[in-house]
């Protein structure tokens, strides 16, 4: 037993002085990681919040012959450019991006209306571009109110009640939290939690498998009187040693900058000081023998540095997948998806960060069930080493 | 002591060694002369127990590397052919780190650590990472850590491959002291000269079989040839692989 934490002592020594594992456990978390997140944050903020309050421009063509309408445009906020457009002359103008929406009043409009009969109107616009799509609904909402004003002004006149034609009154009622509300933009945070993670204990998985068996180091290490398996046991918990190590610096960054970011001014607040960083870091604790298990044995595979750096990459976003599910899917806890590593730290992070309680039962399947995989694992990757195609 | 009774291993269809036996005593430098390929690294890791045999044994000092083989690793050093030392421990904590996974105390393994630098003479670059190192100063440092032990065994794979002269020199003089005090030394080489110089007994191994073995003399003798030379190619059967 002696042995392994001489390996391990070893192998955490020969990392630290080793700037390539340093760097990759360390500036991943402490410096790309929260800054790709800063931006990600900002620009959702900037397309879900400023945008509502800047007007719409509207070209309307022909805007004499509809000047009450136009009058209710401008009314409503919308800035209305007065055209003269035929048919395609509005089509190019959409195609060529010279214009978002185009509104076209056609010459019958005033007589049609005039006569009580749907006077015509026409909305030239691009579906596939989506930075219209707000100006095309704010447009619609505007025209459509213009209808129901009418609708009820002839009513009137008509000596007819204008609540007969509305049978029913819809009320939206938002119940979202502001934290609650935030949780979509912070899905990402698990995402960004765990690639640092990997990525921490990647190079020291490397360099103690293929690495070593590639500088020719391995073949003297396997002549000492020690059980193979407890020799990848110590390069196993160094790995853990700086899996743990980048995920307490990636938790740390990110918590810093996300108080940094301000989103209180979006509405959203977040559940995410001192206490709550901490209590995420220990919900990723469990999975981090399960990875360097999984690294390990991988790399023992590998017939080559550079191959294992192939493999280890990809299989660094492995984790990521059930948590995008997660995310996008709207899933909801359960005690069948919380066996699931990663997507069940994923389910702990977002509760965490929501402010949300968690049923003991579902911390218990996650550190349970991740904690468990890990020691499977790591059983594999000691009796992979006993195999004489270790050595290549 | 090594004693080695019909060891066979086979990697699929091809048979890397085939009943192989010999002995290498305490006290005299016993040398593993083949071509490439003819089976001396398989036999040498099968007795420093990194791969098993299929059949047979071998006893290091009585321990059976078979059935023993953690026990039998107590009593050899190894300087294994690729010996790479890790590149970011100075020369002298590579030969600690060995001496810790050997179970030796901190002080027994440091002023054991010295007394190899000061006989390898690694005075000037103990202290120096070893991806400074050169070539010969890490061979030195592999062999200094394959020392630490103070093992009565040394096995050595192809020693003096990628050595300069100055530093061939110097392992010969380092394996003559390991027989003065009394080491049993066993190592491979597919340089007839370097055999013939150094050896006290060769056995002279091809195709995965032992075809001769004895004191230089001996096999001169036998052979009826003056020249050793001329009685490895007739062993062998050829040239072929030998320098």
């Amino acid at each position: 037993m002696h042995a392994i934490l001489t390996v391990f002592l070893k192998e955490v020594r020969e990392s630290l002085r080793d700037k390539r594992t340093l760097w990759s456990a360390l500036g991943f978390g402490a410096i790309f990681s929260p800054l790709l997140f800063a931006a990600i944050l900002s620009f959702t903020i900037k397309r879900n919040d400023p945008l509502n309050e800047k007007p719409v421009t509207l070209a309307v063509s022909h805007t004499e012959r509809a000047p009450n309408l136009v009058g209710h445009l401008i009314e409503y906020g919308i800035t209305v450019e007065p055209v003269t457009y035929d048919e395609t002359a509005a089509r190019a103008a959409i195609q060529q991006h010279r214009q978002k929406v185009v509104l076209m009043i056609p010459e019958d409009y005033a007589t049609r209306f005039a006569a009580g009969q749907p006077a015509p109107l026409q909305l030239y616009s691009d579906s596939s571009d989506q930075t219209a799509d707000r100006d095309i609904r704010r447009t619609k909402n505007v025209l459509a109110g213009y209808g129901a004003v009418i609708t009820q002004l002839r009513l009137v006149a008509r000596g007819v009640d204008p609540t007969t034609v509305a049978p029913i009154a819809i009320h939206d009622v938002d119940v979202s939290t502001p934290a609650s509300r935030s949780v979509l933009a912070l899905g990402t945070v698990s995402v960004f939690i765990f690639m640092s993670l990997f990525m921490g204990g990647m190079y020291l998985a490397i360099d103690a498998t293929a690495g070593e068996r590639e500088r020719g180091s391995l073949e003297a290490l396997l002549t000492v009187p020690v059980r193979r398996d407890h020799l990848i046991y110590g390069k196993i918990l160094a790995a853990c040693a700086f899996m743990t190590l980048s995920l307490v610096v990636s938790v740390t960054a990110l918590s810093i900058v996300l108080r940094r970011v301000g989103l209180e001014g979006l509405g959203m607040s977040v559940n995410f000081g001192p206490r709550t960083a901490l209590l995420i870091v220990l919900s990723c604790l469990p999975m981090i023998p399960f990875g360097a298990s999984i690294m390990t044995i991988i790399a023992a595979y590998t017939r080559s540095y550079r191959e294992a750096q192939t493999y280890l990459g990809l299989i660094t976003l492995v984790p990521i997948l059930p948590m995008m599910f997660a995310s996008m899917m709207g899933l909801q806890p359960t005690a069948a998806l919380m066996a699931i590593p990663s997507m069940s730290q994923h389910f702990l992070i977002t509760s965490l960060l929501r402010d949300e309680a968690i049923s003991p039962l579902f911390v218990g399947l996650s550190v349970g069930v991740s904690l468990g995989l890990g020691a499977v694992l790591a059983a594999i990757a000691g009796r992979l080493y006993h195999r004489e195609a270790l050595l290549g | 002591m090594i004693e080695v009774n019909g060891l066979s291993k086979r990697f699929g269809a091809i048979e890397a060694v085939r009943d192989v036996s010999l002995r290498a005593t305490d006290g005299r430098i016993t040398g593993l002369l083949g071509p490439n390929g003819a089976g001396k690294s398989t036999t040498l890791r099968i007795l420093y127990t990194v791969i098993r045999p299929d059949s047979g044994d071998a006893l290091i000092d009585g321990t059976s590397i078979v059935h023993a083989p953690l026990e039998a690793r107590r009593h050899i050093g190894v300087l294994p052919h690729s010996a790479g030392v890790y590149q970011h421990l100075t020369a002298r904590e590579n030969i600690l780190y060995y001496g810790e996974l050997h179970g030796m105390s901190r002080a027994d393994r440091e002023s054991r650590a010295d007394e190899l630098i000061e006989l390898l003479e690694m005075k000037d670059f103990a202290t120096r990472r070893a991806k400074k190192l050169s070539q010969g100063q890490k061979m030195k440092t592999a062999l200094a850590r394959a020392l630490i032990h103070r093992p009565r065994n040394v096995l050595l794979d192809e020693p003096t491959n990628g050595l300069d002269v100055m530093a061939v020199r110097n392992l010969r003089s380092l394996l003559q002291r390991l027989r003065e005090q009394g080491h049993c030394v066993l190592f491979s080489s597919h340089v007839m000269q370097e055999v013939a110089a150094l050896c006290d007994d060769i056995v002279v191994i091809a195709r995965g079989n032992v075809v001769a073995s004895g004191s230089p003399d001996a096999l001169r003798e036998r052979l009826g040839q003056t020249d050793l030379e001329e009685a490895f190619v007739q062993l062998i059967g050829t040239a072929e692989g030998l320098e």
